[in-house]
């Protein structure tokens, strides 16, 4: 610290006001699923927001700052769906404990407690238990644009005097009605709210038929009418869940899922590839010492940016998965893929997950969160990553291409390189399908909790809605980017450039990471690799396509000769049967530093990862090994019978 | 199989024993849940409480998962589940609390 304040002029200026320091006003936002909670949050809160979890628990709760004027922070903290207060699933053991003040840090001091009023003699089943709390409490009648336009009423303010709470009716979609909350927000932020009598008594009894009575009666008391049936999701789903038309529109989403990964997705990552290598390039421009251009232009410009590329494939997904969840159609989509999945032993929401890992698997981790059932979310995080994911093709078109001719197989259908690549999908999803059915079978049986679906009305997504998602993603997916996938870039830059010999980067070969790759040498023989491909696995440790610019680097290729020449060297250094062995090796080995950081973040521990990474280690090893043993005896036998 | 009589107009089986028997767009009274308390407990938050009519939607492909309306919602359940929730026999009374 300088001396500052002894500076002249210093004294002078005037000096900021420091607030004194008030810990922060805590709203709890609870609500059964589908009751438009999180909907209400955005609108609260807007990009103010942040994905948390408890230290063991793997349920995850939003925490964010209202947009109110206060000199008191209002922090509101989005809790699981739940449709009681009873803590048995891990969601509710969350929300109770925060809503009893059983959690540090975390005890609310009011509570927004919303309500879909479409639904209401059901919802309200969660008020009993809500206000018995005794905290100043605010009832949110939410949906309320749908229960007029559906022929519905009700009255809020008897309803109000009915449960002792005030009572606001709004569509946090539209933001109808929003004034209402922050002028409650504002209110028990300044201490005004207090805690009335409730006119009806309301029920502690665990018995639902009683409580279920007893909201019945409530709604009575407040003019409650309940809205027609909605007529459009009757009509749609009639289409969705026909038994012809709902699976070729389900397989129409698909393909037009996948294709928009692959296809459309395609020229935006050329894009987003060319302005990291031109950058990178002019970046290089201005640096004279060849060594640390190097490191910044190799080492983190290639080596984010290798990650970076995937950005617009992800939001892409993300897009599509925001855009069936908040309409309504993931849980009929989920419906009609529940009886395939089940033979997996997993469950119809799994279906979205373990397609989005196709592209990749860290997106696919994040969107198991839609599924409830922990088990059954555990099991699908844990096979995701055996999908053929965008990173593995740059590894298999480069193998492919040394080891196998073009020619067609089943004439201008399929050629042995295409083939071969299907091969690799087929042996991934079999994997996978193997691993899950033997973790359902064991450890993850799910413990007799049903399959349940609620089945949303169709709603139109909001722009607001899907946009926070896609902000919400990237920011985690940049953060990542900026942090572990940049340490590890770092860590293997100067693996492959120290020692320094005569102030020189050395030759590979005497590098840390080829002395590295040597000593390693003798583990991956029996799988038909030498130290390079051993250095080359060493560095897609980070991230599957690594190696291919590691091998460029160890061959000493770049530029346009690069695939020709690296296809070249290759054939040189690797047997078919090693070749065989590597495509089989990444096939299944976890070589992926985002997914490990995604799947830590989702499960709460190093615990699922761990498990995770050497599952795959020991099936790709074994894998290889046997690849390698059995193809070079098979090709050996080969050219024994054409003798 | 048994034989059962189709009820041309409501399309239900005169003898719908187990919710699912119940054939789209049919409807039966629900009389008790034969499955564990906990499963039972989040099957009655979710409406499926004895004495509540309970109306047959559409289903999965193969028949299984279905759609089931209750008390103003749309759940859809797994056959194993929707074959321990018991229906009323025809006729039976209503409870004055079904909606």
């Amino acid at each position: 610290m300088s001396a500052c304040h002894d500076c002249p002029g210093c004294s002078a200026a005037p000096r900021p006001v420091l607030k004194p320091q008030q810990p922060p006003h805590v709203i709890a936002i609870v609500g059964p699923p589908n009751s438009g909670k999180s909907t209400l949050f955005n609108r609260l809160t807007g990009l103010r927001q942040k994905v948390a979890n408890f230290p063991g628990v793997t349920v995850e709760h939003r925490v964010g700052r209202a947009r109110v004027q206060h000199e008191r922070d209002v922090v509101l903290v989005d809790l699981p769906g739940v449709y009681s207060l009873l803590p048995r699933s891990e969601d509710e053991k969350v929300t109770y404990d925060i809503l009893t003040g059983q959690r540090a840090g975390m005890e609310p001091e009011a509570v927004l407690l919303i309500l879909d009023c479409t639904n209401l003699g059901r919802h309200l089943l969660l008020a009993a238990p809500v206000l018995n709390l005794k905290l100043p409490t605010l009832v949110i009648l939410n949906m309320a644009d749908d229960l007029r336009s559906r022929g519905g009423e009700v009255d809020p303010a008897a309803l109000s005097a009915e449960l002792g709470a005030p009572v606001a009716l709004i569509s946090a979609s539209t933001g109808e009605g929003i004034d209402k909350v922050y002028q409650f927000i504002a209110g028990t932020a300044a201490g005004h709210s207090t805690v009335k009598t409730p006119l009806v008594e309301l029920p502690v009894l665990k018995d639902i038929p009683v409580c279920r009575r007893w909201a019945s009666e409530v709604g009575a008391g407040a003019a409650y009418r309940a809205p027609a049936p909605p007529l459009w999701t009757r009509r749609l789903d009639a289409v969705f869940l026909h038994p012809l038309a709902g699976p070729l529109v389900f397989l129409a989403v698909v393909v037009l899922v996948f294709q928009s990964i692959f296809a459309w997705a395609t020229p935006v990552m050329d894009g987003m590839k060319y302005l990291i290598q031109t950058s990178g390039a002019w970046i290089g421009l201005h640096l004279t010492n060849p060594l640390l251009r190097s490191l910044v232009v190799d080492g983190i410009w290639s080596g984010v940016g290798s990650v970076l590329v995937f950005l617009p494939q992800i939001l892409l997904l993300f897009l599509f998965i925001g855009i069936l969840e908040d309409s309504g159609y993931l849980a009929r989509g989920a419906l009609i893929a529940d009886r395939t999945m089940r033979r997996f032993g997993l469950q119809g929401k799994s279906f979205i997950p373990l397609l989005s890992a196709y592209a990749c698997a860290v997106p696919a981790v994040m969107s198991a969160r839609t599924i409830e059932n922990k088990r059954d979310r555990m099991a699908t995080i844990f096979i995701a990553p055996l999908m053929t994911c965008s990173a593995r093709l740059p590894v298999y078109t480069l193998v492919i291409a040394a080891f196998l001719p073009d020619r067609p197989l089943l004439g201008p259908f399929l050629g042995m390189q295409a083939a071969a690549m299907l091969g690799l999908y087929a042996l991934g999803f079999v994997t996978a399908v193997f691993t899950a059915k033997l973790l359902k079978s064991s450890i993850m049986k799910s413990e007799g909790t049903p399959f349940l679906l609620e089945m949303p009305p169709y709603r139109w997504p909001t722009l607001q809605s899907l946009g926070l998602r896609l902000v919400d993603r990237s920011r985690v997916f940049l953060r990542r980017a900026g942090t572990v996938i940049l340490a590890v870039a770092l860590l293997l830059w100067m693996a492959a450039h120290l020692p320094l010999v005569d102030g020189h980067a050395p030759e590979i070969a005497q590098s840390l990471a080829g002395r590295v790759g040597h000593f390693i040498e003798p583990a991956i023989k029996p799988l038909g690799f030498n130290w390079k491909i051993g250095i080359g696995l060493l560095t897609s440790l980070a991230a599957r396509e690594t190696i291919v610019s590691t091998l460029g680097a160890i061959y000493g290729m770049d530029g346009e000769a690069r695939s020709q020449g690296l296809q070249q060297a290759l054939r040189a250094d690797l047997t078919p049967a090693g070749a065989v062995a590597l495509l089989i090796f990444f096939a299944f080995a976890l070589q992926c530093m985002s997914t490990l950081a995604v799947v830590r973040r989702e499960t709460g521990g190093w615990k699922w990862p761990a498990a995770q990474f050497a599952y795959m280690g020991l099936l790709a090893y074994a894998g290889a090994f046997a690849a390698n043993q059995l193809a070079s005896g098979g090709i050996a036998r080969l050219v024994a019978f054409l003798h | 199989m048994q034989f059962s009589f189709i009820n041309r107009r409501s399309g239900c089986p005169a003898s719908a024993h187990t919710l699912d028997e119940l054939q789209l767009g049919a409807e039966g009274i629900l009389d008790r849940l034969e499955l564990p308390e906990d499963i039972s407990r989040r099957l009655m938050e979710l409406g499926f409480l004895p004495g509540h009519t309970i109306v047959a939607g559409q289903a999965a492909p193969g028949g299984d998962p279905r759609v089931f309306r209750v008390d103003g919602s749309e759940v859809a359940l797994r056959r194993e589940t929707a074959e321990r929730l018991v229906l009323r026999p025809p006729g039976a009374r209503r409870e004055p609390d079904s909606p």
